[in-house]
């Protein structure tokens, strides 16, 4: 069982949360004209590592926010959760 | 190589079996190989296994980083099938069936083949609506199909919820005969074996950690066990394709996942088919020890711990007894999970690369297993040829570019969710 810290409500059981990947995926910038590519990295790749992964999660029976967490993909050690900034 | 038959196994008994062969040797690696395939595996093994049978390439090494069928190929739910509605699918799993159909003969291994029928319930008209439609598809593409009443269902599958209290009544399913299981380990060994005794060296306890590349073709591979030379290289590492694709400065549309899988205490028969619940995610078959072997969902965030956690299991199995309601009363005997290279639609990778001479076999996300013969068929096509062949012309890594996906199950690029 994981053991989530919300940065909202505090720590709760992997029950409460779902799961919503790569934290770090950026749509291309809007009005600005995107190359098949661009799109293909967006849509399609998403960094895969063996050891800390920095994702998304959802509150989902709870605050209902979404943050960000820093945990190992090897251990499923969380080390950090954190509210997502403003430019997010 | 000794045969194996009825008569060598009176023969050995004389000796109290002391005196096989060892169905495959342990050779040192050597300086310089035809072709390198990564990963000892079911696909790694079946593609040495074709690469020398069919295209007799037999200066061949298998690196594995563990020992052979450590990885996936020990860790499934040993379902084989070929239900699927895209031609692309369809087509390519269904040449698989037919080579399991032969296979214990062909690698002169036992792999008990059990085509049992695997049959998918359907729980509403709509759904039921769905099915006839993809065995529609099947039968058009010369796929055994056939749809099942409720009636019919009740004799095969008694245990079954058709109670009327049931919270999703089965109304009918959708079966494929030919569909069924075989023995995962013995797929392993079997394949082993026999490209082993074709000249093949399998070298375990051999980690891949760098790839010579020199203008754009590939040279040689760095490995625990020192350097090798080689002019083309296969990638047969599912769960860990990523990790290698890095190295060799390739990024794919994957992502690697825990999926779980367990056994009950045996019983005895009880199951004669392989059932998948329409409600949700689960499946389940019962092996010839009497065990209910059972699966479902992935844990449903990146891992590459091969061991995930108990709520999903209890999601999957509340599924299970919403099927069989007496499958509460069993004890669960172990549970496992292997780590799944999740695709972004869902199909798998068999293709060249932009790197001359570094061929991809992966993205098999949960089915892996049942094309474990096709798989390594095809792959061992694309290597000796240096081309794509026609059953895995629609696998290629470009179609992520172009919006040629296969995207059967239609979950998008969430991977966890399907």
């Amino acid at each position: 069982m994981l053991e989530i810290k919300c940065p909202y409500c505090g720590k709760r059981s992997q029950n409460e949360f779902s799961y919503g990947g790569d934290a770090n995926v950026k749509r291309p910038a809007l009005g600005k004209e995107v190359s098949d590519k661009e799109w293909d990295n967006f849509v399609y790749l998403r960094k895969n590592p063996r050891g800390n992964h920095s994702e998304l999660w959802h509150h989902v029976a709870g605050c209902r926010k979404w943050f960000k967490v820093s945990r190992d993909t090897l251990t499923h050690e969380i080390y950090n959760t954190e509210k997502l900034n403003e430019e997010f | 190589m000794q045969k194996y038959s009825i008569f060598s196994l009176i023969k050995n008994a004389f000796s109290n079996h002391e005196n096989w062969e060892v169905a495959w040797k342990d050779p040192k690696p050597k300086k310089e190989y035809d072709v390198v395939i990564v990963g000892g595996g079911g696909h790694g093994l079946a593609t040495a296994y074709y690469l020398a049978k069919e295209h007799k390439i037999t200066n061949v090494a298998i690196l594995e980083k563990g020992w052979i069928g450590g990885g996936n190929v020990g860790r499934n739910t040993t379902i084989l099938r070929s239900n699927y509605m895209w031609d692309a699918n369809g087509l390519f799993y269904e040449y698989g069936m037919k080579l399991w159909e032969n296979l214990s003969q062909e690698l002169n291994y036992n792999v008990m083949y059990s085509p049992r029928g695997i049959i998918n319930l359907a729980h509403s008209d709509a759904q039921l609506n769905v099915y006839s439609r993809r065995g529609n598809s099947m039968r058009l593409n010369g796929i055994d199909a056939v749809m099942l009443s409720r009636d019919e269902l009740k004799k095969m599958i008694p245990f079954a919820d058709f109670s009327s209290s049931s919270r999703f009544p089965i109304f009918g399913g959708l079966m494929q005969p030919r569909g069924g299981t075989a023995r995962h380990d013995a797929v392993a060994w079997g394949y082993a074996r026999q490209a082993d005794s074709m000249g093949v060296d399998i070298i375990q306890h051999c980690e891949v950690t760098g790839f010579d590349i020199r203008d754009g073709k590939i040279q040689g591979v760095q490995t625990s066990r020192g350097n090798i030379k080689t002019k083309k290289i296969g990638l047969c590492v599912a769960g860990s394709t990523s990790l290698l694709a890095e190295k060799l400065n390739i990024k794919l549309p994957i992502e690697s996942h825990v999926l779980q899988a367990c056994v009950s205490e045996p019983v005895k028969p009880f199951l004669d088919h392989v059932v998948t619940f329409g409600a949700g995610h689960f499946y389940c078959s019962q092996s010839d020890k009497g065990e209910m072997v059972m699966g479902g969902d992935l844990d449903g965030y990146n891992s590459y711990a091969q061991r995930g956690n108990l709520p999903t299991l209890q999601h999957v199995l509340s599924e299970g007894v919403a099927m069989f309601p007496n499958l509460s009363r069993l004890k669960m005997l172990r549970t496992w999970g292997g780590i799944m290279d999740m695709s972004m639609d869902g199909s798998p990778i068999i293709d060249k690369t932009h790197i001359e001479g570094v061929y991809l076999n992966c993205g098999w996300c949960y089915g892996g297993f049942k094309a474990t013969p096709v798989s390594g068929w095809t792959f061992a096509h694309t290597i000796a040829q240096d081309r794509v062949h026609e059953l895995n012309s629609k696998f290629r890594l470009d179609r992520f570019n172009t919006g040629h996906l296969i995207d059967e199950k239609g979950v998008g690029t969430k991977t966890w969710i399907g």
